[in-house]
């Protein structure tokens, strides 16, 4: 699964993108966040608030109930401030 | 209908020729045009960069831009984004619908701008006095969006 990080999201985990192999009973958004969450102070600290962040998962916009499947590309970012 | 999201500047004389060039059905070209400020509340900004994620912009404009053509009657519509390092006066976005007659163009242009603002994936980073700053996004830009989710143009029809 390939994970990428925009804005501040990007500032705080340290990273752009990775690849990562999630442990087995990772299955929806919601459960990829968490998992995420306990990765390291970062991560911690950018996923915090999840009401700040969105999620795109094959480059839709996806809720916390939605799936993630392995081989998919999530996107992590803030709310956006194009225009 | 065209997408494009760009380093470089765009003429707006030039683009509307184009978009409209053989064309004679259009009868109004509404125009949206998003220029860099040099002050966001208090603060004065010295540039901003637009970051953004390639694929999905490329895909959400696209969604956005058909929403508008299902619901308006447009001849051509036109959405060019810039991203990159912008000062203060330069031009960030442009909107432009064209139709027979002057509110369906109206109307999608400004439904474009507001989808735009709150669905495509970009984001400002602004350059004050106090360093680097991400901008956040708004409460009144939703509110501008969540305008369009129950309006249906043709139900009055």
């Amino acid at each position: 699964m390939k994970l990428l990080y925009f804005a501040w999201l990007k500032t705080k985990t340290g990273m752009a993108e990775e690849d990562v192999t999630p442990p087995a009973g990772v299955g929806t958004v919601a459960e990829l966040l968490t998992w995420l969450e306990g990765r390291g102070p970062g991560f911690a600290d950018a996923l915090a608030d999840r009401r700040a962040i969105r999620v795109a998962v094959n480059q839709s916009y996806a809720q916390p109930g939605d799936p993630v499947r392995p081989g998919d590309e999530v996107a992590l970012f803030p709310p956006v401030t194009g225009g | 209908m065209t997408i494009r999201v760009q380093q470089e500047d765009f003429d707006v004389g030039a683009e509307l020729a184009r978009l409209t060039a053989g064309n004679h059905a259009i009868g109004g070209v509404a125009v949206f045009v998003g220029l860099v400020r040099d002050m966001a509340g208090d603060s004065a900004i010295s540039a901003m960069t637009l970051e953004h994620y390639p694929a999905m912009t490329e895909k959400m404009l696209t969604e956005i831009e058909q929403e508008a053509r299902q619901r308006w009657p447009l001849e051509t519509s036109l959405i060019i984004h810039r991203h990159g390092r912008l000062e203060p006066g330069e031009q960030i976005v442009m909107v432009a619908t064209c139709s027979a007659h002057r509110q369906a163009a109206f109307e999608a242009c400004e439904f474009l701008m507001d989808w735009l603002k709150t669905k495509a994936p970009f984001w400002k980073l602004e350059e004050t006095e106090a360093g680097a700053q991400w901008v956040d996004a708004r409460d009144s830009d939703d509110r501008a969006a969540a305008r369009w989710v129950k309006k249906d143009p043709h139900a009055a029809e």
